[in-house]
Parts: C-alpha cells; sequence; structure tokens
C-alpha cells in the first residue's frame, strides 16, 4: 500500500484533477523541506510545470522553537519574489499534526497575498491536533499506536513504516 | 569560567559576551545560521516570529548610532518587543547604580540585555548579576570585545572570500584601543585564517601583541604586501591630545589607506572598516566609496548576524 511510485501516480491524478477543477492555469509549486521538496520535484516534473519550484524552509515559524531551538542546518527559503494573487500548490511528505503547515501558511502569507493554496501530500495520517486537511493525498491512512512512516530520498525515494522500538 | 559563562549545560549559547572561549564549530553555526536570516529583508513582511513575545532591552551606557539601530532592527525583524535605553535619559545619571538599573528592569520582566558600556567587562557583569532566565549580549565594552561587530566581519568576508584558510587578513591602525580588533583577532585565529597582520605605529600597538597570534608592522607599504583583507580601524581623535601621535596629517601620510597604497594588496582584496569613518584621516574618501570597499555591506550583515545571535541565545536553556 505505501509503494512510492504508486503513491505518486496517485497524488498527480488527483492533482491533475483538482487543476482542472479550480482553473489552476499558471500554479506555483512550493516544497516544504525536506521530504516536501523531493514529492515536490516529482510533481513538477510530471505535470511538465516550467517555472522553477519554490522552495520553504519553515524552521523560523515552527511553534517548537522554545523546546528546540534554532535548526543549525536551515536555509533560506527560495519563493519568487511575487506571489501577490497567485495559484499556490503547496506540497508536503506527510501530513501528522498539521503544524507544519501552519507554520508553512503562515511564512508564505509574510511573502505576500496568494489567490489560492492547495495542499497536496503524499501520505495524509491520523493524529492531526489542528483543524486543517489537505486538499488532496496520495493515500490516507490509521497507524497503530506507536507507529510512524519515514521519507528517505531524493534517489531512490522510499517510504519506511516503523515502530517506536525500531526508531529507538 | 568565562567559557562556562557563555554557554550553557548543552554547550549552547547563553551570553554572548566575547569570542574567547567560543570554539569554531559555534562560530561557524552563528555564520550559518545569520546566512539563512539574510533574506527576509527582501520578504513583503520582513519579520520572522521567533521570538514573538519577547521583550528585549538596548542598554547604550555609550553612544553607538549603527550598532543601536541594527541591535533593534534584528530584534524587531525577530519579532521581539524591544526598548532602546540610553545612558543621557536614563536613572543612572541621577546616581542610580547599575546592579539598581538592571534589578528595576528585570522586575519588568525583560528576557535580555543588550548592553554596550565604557568599561571592560561591564557586559560580563551583568550576565554573572543577571536572573538566570536572562540572556546577556555584548554590544562593546571598554576595551576589550565587541564581539558581534567580529562576527558580521567574519560573515562579509566568508560572503566574498568562502573560506578561512588561505586568508591573510591586515588589521591597521589603534590596535591598542581597539575591541573591535581584539575580537576580530580573536574570531580570524578560530576561524583559521592563514595569517592576521596587524599594522599600527609603535605607540597604538598593545605590549606582547604578537601573543594574539599576529604578525607586526609599522609599515602600511611592507605591511599590504599578499593582503586579501585590509580592515582599517577608526583613529580615535582623542589619541592625538594623549600625545601618542603628531597630528592626523602625519598619520594619514603614515598609515591611511589611498588608492595608490591598495594596488599593493591583492588586487581582488577587499577593504572593510567598523565605522564610523574618518575621511581622511585613516581612509581615504576614493577608497572608502571605491569598488573594493565592502563598508555597507558590513552594515546590512549586521542585522543578519544579530538577528542569529540574539534567536541562539534565546532558545530553551537547559533544565535549570
Amino acid at each position: 500500500m505505501l509503494e512510492i511510485n504508486y503513491l505518486l501516480s496517485e497524488l498527480e491524478t488527483k492533482l491533475r484533477l483538482i487543476i482542472a477543477e479550480r482553473q489552476l492555469t499558471n500554479p506555483l509549486l512550493i516544497g516544504i523541506r525536506t521530504g516536501g521538496v523531493w514529492i515536490a520535484e516529482q510533481m513538477h516534473h510530471r505535470l511538465n510545470i516550467s517555472e522553477p519550484l519554490g522552495l520553504l524552509d519553515i524552521s523560523f515559524y515552527r511553534d517548537d522553537f522554545s523546546q528546540i531551538g534554532v535548526n543549525p542546518n536551515v536555509k533560506p527559503s527560495q519563493l519568487p519574489p511575487y506571489i501577490e494573487g497567485r495559484d499556490i500548490i503547496l506540497i508536503d511528505d506527510v501530513f501528522y499534526t498539521g503544524r507544519t503547515i501552519r507554520a508553512a501558511l503562515n511564512e508564505i502569507f509574510d511573502f505576500g497575498r496568494p489567490n489560492q493554496v492547495v495542499l497536496a501530500v503524499l501520505i495524509e495520517r491520523d493524529g492531526k491536533q489542528i483543524p486543517l486537511c489537505p486538499d488532496c493525498a496520495g493515500v490516507s491512512i490509521i497507524l497503530d499506536a506507536g507507529q510512524r512512516i519515514k521519507l528517505t530520498g531524493p534517489a531512490p525515494l522510499a517510504i519506511h513504516l516503523q515502530t517506536m522500538e525500531d526508531a529507538a | 569560567m568565562l567559557n562556562n559563562l557563555q554557554l550553557n549545560s548543552e554547550g549552547k549559547l547563553k551570553h554572548f559576551l566575547s569570542i574567547e572561549g567560543l570554539n569554531k564549530s559555534l562560530l561557524t553555526e552563528i555564520l550559518d545560521i545569520a546566512e539563512s536570516f539574510v533574506g527576509i529583508g527582501d520578504h513583503q513582511i520582513k519579520k520572522v516570529p521567533l521570538l514573538r513575545g519577547k521583550t528585549i532591552v538596548n542598554l547604550f551606557f555609550e553612544n553607538s548610532t549603527r550598532t543601536r539601530t541594527t541591535f533593534e532592527l534584528a530584534a524587531k525583524r525577530l519579532s521581539a518587543d524591544v526598548l532602546s535605553i540610553s545612558i543621557s535619559t536614563s536613572s543612572t545619571s541621577k546616581g542610580e547604580s547599575l546592579l539598581d538599573t538592571i534589578r528595576n528592569l528585570e522586575a519588568m520582566f525583560v528576557d535580555m540585555f543588550v548592553v554596550r558600556h565604557a568599561i571592560s567587562g561591564a557586559a560580563h557583569f551583568i550576565a554573572q548579576q543577571t536572573a538566570p532566565h536572562i540572556s546577556v549580549i555584548n554590544a562593546g565594552d571598554g576595551q576589550h570585545a565587541h564581539p558581534t561587530q567580529a562576527m558580521l566581519d567574519m560573515f562579509t568576508i566568508r560572503q566574498i572570500k568562502k573560506d578561512f584558510s588561505n586568508l591573510r587578513v591586515a588589521i591597521i591602525g589603534d590596535i591598542l584601543h581597539s575591541r573591535v580588533a581584539r575580537s576580530q583577532i580573536q574570531a580570524l585565529n578560530i576561524l583559521g585564517a592563514a595569517e592576521i597582520r596587524v599594522i599600527a605605529p609603535k605607540t597604538l600597538l598593545p605590549a606582547h601583541v604578537e601573543s594574539l597570534g599576529v604578525n607586526v608592522s609599522h609599515n602600511l607599504n611592507a605591511g599590504l604586501k599578499d593582503i586579501d583583507v585590509v580592515i582599517m580601524l577608526r583613529l580615535q581623535k582623542e589619541r592625538m591630545s594623549s600625545a601618542l601621535l603628531p597630528s592626523e596629517s602625519e598619520y594619514f601620510k603614515c598609515f591611511g589607506l589611498t588608492e595608490e597604497k591598495l594596488k599593493i594588496a591583492k588586487p581582488d582584496a577587499i577593504v572593510m572598516h567598523p565605522g564610523p569613518i574618518n575621511r581622511g584621516v585613516e581612509i581615504h574618501s576614493k577608497v572608502a566609496d571605491g569598488p573594493q570597499s565592502v563598508i555597507l555591506k558590513q552594515v546590512s550583515n549586521g542585522i543578519a548576524i544579530r538577528m542569529a545571535i540574539m534567536a541562539m541565545a534565546m532558545q530553551k536553556q537547559g533544565a535549570m
């Protein structure tokens, strides 16, 4: 069920549908570092979009700064200078608590006011803590307690289902 | 003692008082984090929410324009609330002791002090005395240290020259009284510069200056050979009255940087100055405004570096 190519194709199909439905003629794709960028690169290629992919590093917008501090590997976000009025497709690997997406939306709106934002994720899992949800997902799953999903990449891209004992 | 004061139990930055005692990886981490703050000035909203709800007090017991403004802007771009107090308007001029001033500000629930003081060690003293949750940043203390200036200089050098290991850096002028030079020399040594050369008249060099890890020259023409980075220091006018130097024009003739003299350094050498510059005293206007000058770049970089240092000092401080 968690086969990467199958999920990428699923996501692509659903994204094409949304793009048609909402008539997104010139969407701007933005990937969230790190895993989201890998998925966004795939979609960028499959949807044959010429405009460079936007890269978002949400480190400065996280709500757990006071607990974990600044990530020394933070890289500057790279978005086009004008996102005012744009149709944005925001892409992440796993949708879990929703906190990453909240941070990403806050950062995007600090760059300007987009026309709309579509959220696409490879995997939507249970456990959300904020009233947000993806517009499309490669798959939606419910994990057992103690399970988590980890993506490795960028080449080869692979999905790993771990239990807490594996991770420890 | 000094080292422990700056770092918490996990080795993370708690106070930023001096370059001394910090290692290469921490200095590099500061430069890396500053790098990611550089682009924020281009955003429509020039802010990130990292220090939202934190209160930072700039305590300036000594005049400053550049340092105070860039600290203030850095705090604001991190979304902190910032308050700048300068000595002339504060109650220390009414006889309140430094410690009483600190205690009063602590009682107003501040989270960070940025301190500039004419007495060496003032920021250390405040860091030792203040409540444990408060971080202290040294914005220049007497003739001791000006570590954020040194870091913004390192940042500017790295931006242009990429790597320190092949760099020959000349620091020219009043080394004796310069807290900037002291901090720069420490930072360049920690980051592994190939050579640091100080160029100054004997009267403006501290005794045993070589022990800081520098080569010494008393001749600007000879000293500039093979140099990649030229750092000019401000000649403080009061040095003339204290008879350390004959006259401004005499000083300019021997140690002022002109276009001709700059040609002795490497063709791609950059010229730096911490400001404020005395045109025609230590540097000719044509050099200060010339293509090799990065003086205004230093000023812009001051914001990013101060954002990085404030953000790092305000992150969660280990188990109390």
